[in-house]
């Protein structure tokens, strides 16, 4: 399909897989994660409720601001990393081609 | 005296599924008793989203989640279930005739005739930071996750981690209880109620409490019980406090728990079952909603009440093998009692 993007999880410093993804069925790339084997909770669904979907976005085209709903749920953990996200709220397009992010580890 | 409850099924988790359970236990005269991890009924729906609608459940255009499990617990009301809230099935036992014992983490004991777990996504644990010795200082040794009782931090010291609601509002209740309040954040803002975090700054301006931002408790102190904690500034500096108790509190985030160690055969984290009637891989145990797995799984509220009807004519037969059953609909009879 002509609308596939290809984003990036590096798994090890320098290692990174790269999927494939259409960004024309409305994907979130927490539901892209989790279809391609990673080991993500996602609780809430998809709501920035339950923060089991952090990751930390390394580089690749400049993303839209959290929104409120994000940054409250981030706030609440831990530890966060200057490109922290909510990867339910990261809505696939053709804008985000070539996104790379890394997981947080479960739990945190 | 330990409590002791004796019960047809029990159902382990309260959530949507585990709650309707009930009701098809009951159209089966069945009895039921229920336990969850957490404070009230309800599952994620009560902890993670009462405020949210969902539009996926038949008959409803859209229900406010917290509505859904109101709803779910004033149908089951005819058949008095009985509830053990705020406990986490510990241990289970299956005896020579068939029968179970369940123990709770806080010495509750169920003696049922079949076990359905309704466990969702596992039960909800503290989420906790990444410090390195934290659990060697728990269960009693300074480490708390969360403040069952007030009294328990009067005249202490206490050091509080998080920037939530929850770190906020028992920093500003502790404010009165304990001798020694310190409120760490790894942030400079806070996000959570305007008006707590507001209060916060007041006490912390009155000197009331010390609220130490960008920063992070980062090692833990002490011979068997805590004495000191270190806390780091995001510029790398670094301060060692004495303290009685340190309370981090970062939210919930389900684990399986316990429930992995049952001896049930599982595949990624979810028990394997049998769609007949969602019996595990132990006879006389049964598993239903988004903690099962099996060909074509849908990790959805209206398939777990789905699988509760058929787990129930499963559990019934399971407990009474000569018994014939044939199926009654509510618009015949109407709901019986029990």
């Amino acid at each position: 399909m002509e609308e596939d993007i290809r984003i990036y999880v590096e798994e090890a410093p320098g290692q990174r897989r790269e999927i494939i993804a259409p960004t024309d069925m409305g994907l979130s790339l927490m539901e892209v994660l989790k279809a391609s084997g990673y080991d993500i909770m996602a609780t809430c669904g998809g709501m920035a409720l339950c923060a089991t979907c952090h990751v930390e976005v390394l580089a690749g085209p400049a993303l839209f601001e959290p929104n409120d709903d994000e940054l409250d749920m981030l706030e609440t953990l831990p530890v966060i990393h200057p490109g922290s996200r909510l990867s339910c709220q990261i809505r696939l397009t053709p804008q985000t081609d070539g996104l790379v992010v890394r997981l947080a580890p479960t739990g945190a | 005296m330990p409590n002791v409850i004796s019960t047809d099924i029990c159902i382990v988790g309260a959530g949507p599924v585990g709650l309707f359970a009930v009701f098809e236990a009951g159209l089966l005269k069945l009895r039921c008793h229920v336990v969850d991890a957490l404070p009230q009924p309800g599952g994620q729906l009560s902890e993670i989203y009462p405020k949210k609608p969902i539009y996926d459940i038949p008959g409803f255009p859209e229900i406010l989640a917290g509505d859904l499990v109101t709803n779910l617990i004033k149908q089951i009301e005819p058949f008095h279930p009985t509830f053990t809230l705020g406990e986490r099935v510990e241990r289970f036992a299956k005896l020579d005739d068939g029968s179970f014992q369940l123990y709770t983490t806080d010495g509750t004991e169920i003696q049922c005739k079949a076990v359905a777990i309704a466990g969702g996504l596992g039960s909800f644990e503290p989420r906790k930071p990444a410090v390195e010795n934290l659990e060697q200082f728990e269960g009693g040794k300074g480490v708390h996750y969360m403040v069952r009782d007030p009294e328990h931090f009067r005249d202490q010291k206490i050091v509080i981690a998080g920037g939530g609601d929850s770190a906020l509002d028992w920093t500003n209740f502790l404010a009165n209880v304990a001798a020694d309040v310190t409120l760490v954040h790894r942030g400079t803002t806070f996000r959570g109620a305007a008006d707590s975090a507001e209060k916060v700054k007041t006490l912390a301006e009155a000197g009331k409490i010390k609220l130490v931002l960008s920063s992070n408790v980062t090692h833990l102190h002490g011979n068997g019980k805590l004495a000191q904690v270190t806390i780091t500034g995001n510029d790398g500096t670094a301060e060692t406090v004495p303290l009685d108790h340190f309370i981090p509190l970062f939210g919930l985030t389900p684990k399986l728990g316990p429930i992995g160690e049952w001896g049930l055969e599982l595949t990624d984290d979810a028990i394997v079952v049998d769609t007949l009637d969602y019996s595990t891989s132990l006879p006389g145990v049964f598993a239903i909603g988004d903690i099962n797995t099996y060909p074509g799984k849908l990790k959805l509220i209206l398939c777990g009440f789905h699988e509760a009807a058929l787990m129930c004519q499963g559990a019934f037969k399971y407990i009474y093998p000569d018994k014939k059953y044939t199926l009654k609909y509510t618009t015949v009879n109407g709901v019986p009692t029990l």
